[in-house]
Order: structure tokens, then sequence, then C-alpha cells
């Protein structure tokens, strides 16, 4: 019988990952197409990092960051009583990292293709950097705005190598579906592992069908414009 | 405050301090190399500057330095009691706080709101408050502008006229101290620009706003403004009043259409309607790949510096 516990943990993972990177990943992106800093080349280079590196070198990281033997994971430990190695906070963590460039990219992408102007105009008007920010840029980045949210989810559920690095495949804390479909293919039990990737599989389709379409919605009313 | 300086103040021969007065410096990367701009101009209330010269002389940086859109290197603007920016006191005030109507070039209309909209994002938060008042700002301005039934539509449907009235109404909206157009009627065919002028003449007769304004048609320069001054390589080359400043250098301006382009050997033969008179002219392919037909055209015939030619 199929186990749903995986599978519902990684939607909550990709969930809490999603909210947390629209949080912080709005000013990020902000920062890096208004900034006139030549520097935000680096920080564009760092916050891409994730995308072309194995999932494993982060996870390795990450592990030797957050082990409590660490300096920084044995202060969080005593100082905030916080473990980040096998647990679920941890993976959201690792979550965040990971799938960050899948967030302020879009983003980035979508305050750039901005008509120039409208920032200026709206300074010119008087308003704050905030006001402008709430009623002005981001109802006009809509379509960055779903796409960021829908791809770091998609990407949060299908990450694998860091989330066996870094959580380990502890039942109802850590073991979301990919670890699932390792640990029933690695017992033998073919067809378990087979009711996990089909899930997954329909999942993701279903996600990127999403984001397809609604890009192709913005860009028809976008032509209009 | 002493009697000297009272006595000085209300002395009728004393001129009036400018409410505007400018005065900035800025290191200029063009596409010719490095120039400095250095301009410096004062301007009575009320009264309409145009800014004239050849693109590339930075007119468009002067707008930008007075909006507080581009730093200056070092320079001074007062306008009226209000010190905008002072290099030496290292003030630079934000563009936010100045009181200024910007008008863009490509307008920059918010396309996520209606034309009424993009209005009334434009009043300041504490006359929202007052609702009546701002709703009576905002019906007197669409009223004025004509555009009383586009008022619930979105800007990016409206044809090139309309979004430049609605830029003009939306920079006015919250009564701004200096009024900056950046060639506002360039973008315009021949008609609208026509009769974007007069809605701009009615905007100057119905509100008195000290007015600065970038553009390269001396029409339009003789309709609408009180002064000049030219820059050439980012500095005043000439200012004055229109008359002074386009006086000195006769010149018959036409405009037509291009009707089309052939090509002549190494040349091109280009033919150009003008108001139903043909004339034909024989240009450089280099020039004649700047021009499309059905684009309109202006000749400009200077008479020469030189009383004759060797």
């Amino acid at each position: 019988m199929i186990d749903w516990l995986p599978l519902w943990l990684s939607l909550k993972l990709a969930f809490i990952t999603m909210i947390i990177l629209l949080v912080i990943g709005i000013p990020i992106a902000w920062w890096l197409a208004y900034s006139r800093r030549r520097w935000t080349v680096i920080a564009e280079a760092i916050i891409s990092l994730p995308m072309v590196l194995p999932p494993s070198v982060l996870g390795f990281y990450l592990l030797l960051a957050f082990s409590p033997v660490g300096s920084f994971g044995h202060a969080l430990d005593r100082v905030l009583d916080i473990r980040l190695v096998f647990t679920f906070p941890g993976l959201v963590v690792a979550s965040l990292i990971y799938s960050l460039p899948f967030m302020v990219n879009p983003l980035l992408a979508g305050f750039k293709n901005l008509p120039p102007h409208l920032l200026e105009a709206s300074q010119t008007l008087g308003k704050s950097g905030w006001t402008t920010l709430r009623r002005i840029l981001l109802p006009n980045i809509r379509a960055s705005l779903i796409t960021g949210a829908i791809l770091s989810f998609a990407h949060t559920i299908g990450e694998f190598g860091v989330v066996m690095m870094i959580g380990g495949s502890i039942p109802g804390q850590t073991r979301v579906a990919s670890v699932a479909i390792y640990d029933e293919q690695q017992s033998g039990n073919y067809s378990l592992a087979n009711h996990y990737a089909i899930t997954l599989l329909s999942l993701s389709f279903a996600i990127l069908l999403i984001v397809y379409a609604v890009n192709r919605h913005f860009n028809k009313s976008r032509s209009i414009l | 405050m002493t009697p000297d300086h009272f006595q000085k103040r209300t002395d009728p021969e004393a001129p009036a301090p400018p409410f505007l007065s400018f005065h900035a410096t800025k290191m200029l990367h063009t596409a010719q190399g490095p120039q400095l701009f250095d301009v410096r101009f004062d301007l009575p209330q009320g009264q309409t500057l145009a800014i004239h010269g050849p693109s590339g002389s930075g007119k468009t940086t002067l707008l930008r330095i007075l909006a507080g859109l581009a730093p200056a290197d070092s320079g001074h603007i007062r306008v009226g009691d209000e010190t905008w920016l002072d290099t030496q006191r290292r003030i630079d005030l934000p563009t936010r706080h100045r009181s200024i109507g910007f008008v863009f070039q490509d307008f920059a209309l918010f396309p996520n709101l209606t034309v009424r909209g993009n209005l009334e994002y434009a009043l300041p938060p504490d006359t929202k408050k007052a609702a009546k008042a701002a709703t009576t700002i905002i019906d007197e301005l669409l009223e004025l502008m004509e555009l009383e039934a586009l008022q619930h539509r979105r800007p990016a449907l409206l044809s090139g006229g309309q979004q430049q009235r609605i830029a003009i109404a939306r920079a006015i909206a919250r009564n701004p101290r200096l009024l900056l157009l950046d060639e506002p009627l360039s973008a315009l065919d021949d008609e609208m620009r026509h009769k974007l002028l007069d809605y701009l003449l009615k905007i100057q007769r119905h509100y008195h706003l000290t007015t600065l304004l970038v553009s390269h048609h001396v029409t339009d320069i003789f309709r609408l403004a009180t002064g000049v001054i030219r820059l050439e390589k980012g500095r005043v080359e000439r200012s004055g009043t229109p008359a002074d400043v386009f006086a000195d250098k006769p010149q018959i301006t036409l405009t037509g259409t291009i009707l089309d382009l052939t090509p002549a050997g190494d040349t091109f033969l280009v033919r150009i309607d003008c108001a139903g008179t043909i004339l034909q002219l024989d240009i450089s392919a280099e020039k004649a790949a700047a021009l499309r037909p059905g684009r309109e055209i202006t000749i400009t015939m200077q008479q020469s510096s030189h009383p004759e030619r060797p």
C-alpha cells in the first residue's frame, strides 16, 4: 500500500520554500535590477550557482556548515537550540538556497523588461520606493511572480541530492517523495517506487503546463500593450 | 531681519530673485567621447523656457539633473525658497521630494492603472483623504484634456496623442512647482502635434506653471516658450527670446512626406511630397538607409553665413 506521507512532506516543503522565497526573492531581484553598483554581477553569479552545481556538492557543504561539530552548527545548536542536520527545518533552509535562482531570475527578468521610465515616473510623482514597488512594479510583473513561484515550488519537489546529503531518510521528517522512490527501488519494491514516480511525473507535468499557459496568457495581453 | 534687508526687498528697482536658478556640471560619456556638461541659467516664475540643440548636446541631461534622476558632478539648484541641489553643502534632494511634473518621451504611463487611476496615483496621499478636492482636480484635468470618455480605459490601447494628453494631465495633477517636458510632441504625427500644442497652450493659460520644454521644433518653441537656451556640446551657446535666438540664421523649413527611394548609381533619388509639390533630391546611400517611405521629413534651408562662395 502506498504511503502518502512522503508526498505530503514534499508538498509541504515546496510550499513553505516557495512562500519564503517570494518574501526574500522580491527585494533581492529589485536590488539586482536597480542597483548601479558593479558588483551585483558577483551576487547574480552566486545566486545562480545552485543551477549548475551538482546538488550533492551543495548538500555536502551545507552538511559541513550545519553539523553540530562545526562552529556554525554548534552555535545554532547552543544559542538558538536549532538543529539543521537530519531535520525538516534543515531541509527548508537547504531548499531556500537550492531553489533561490528559480525565484530570483524570473523576477529579475520581469523588472528588467519593464519600460525603463515607469520607476522614474513614479518617483517624479513623489512616491516612495515601497509605494512604487507595491502599486506599479509588482502588478506589472505578475507573470514573472507566478513563474517564479511555480518554478521554485516545482524545483523543490524535484530535489534529491541535497535532501539525501542533509536530511537522510527519516519517515515523517525528511523522507520526501524523491527519497522514497530511491529507498523503495533499493529495497526491490519496484511497484511502490513506480507509484511515487508516476505521481511526481504527473505533478511536474501539470506544473509546467500551468507555467507555459500563464506565460502564453500574459504574453498575449502584453502584445496589445 | 534688518531694516536694510527689508528695504532691499521692497525696492521696486531691484530685480526679483529668479524662481529657478540652475547651475550644474557633469562629465558626459557620449558616442563622440567624453564631454563636459556645464550649464547655468535662471528662470522667473510662470515662464516657459525651451531647451533647443542638436541631439547629444545635453538637453535631456539638463532635465534629468533638475529632476534628480541623474546625479551632477557639481552644482547648485534653487527653486523658490528651496535648495534642491548644493554639492558643496552635500544637499541632493531625492526626486520624490522635488515638486515636479515630468513628461517622458515615451509617456511612461502605468499599464496596470486606468486613465483615471494614473491621474489619481499622482495625487499626494493627504489630498486623497480629502476625496472631494481630489475628485475636483481630476475631473477638471480630464475635462481640460478631453479625456472624460476614456477615463476608465487602460492607457495601452489608446492612441499616441491620447497617451500624451494623459501623461501631461498626470504631471500636472499634483500641482508641481516645475513642469518638465522632454520632447513632448516628437512621438506624434503632424496633425496630432498641432492639436497637442493647443492643449499645452490651454494648460499654460490655465495653470501658469513654470515650464521647461525640450524641443527641436522651432515652431513649437515660438508658440509655447517665452525664452530659449540653445545647447551645443553641453554648453549654453545662445539664450534669449525665441526671436533673438533664431533670428540670426534666417531659415526656411519645409515639411513633407517621403514618397519613395530609388537607387541611382552610388546615390539614391528620394521623392518628397511637400503639400502637393513633389521635390526630388539626390542623397547618399548612407543617408538613404535612415529614410522610410511614408515617414514625415523636415527640410531646413539656412542662409549661409559666408556672403559669397568662392
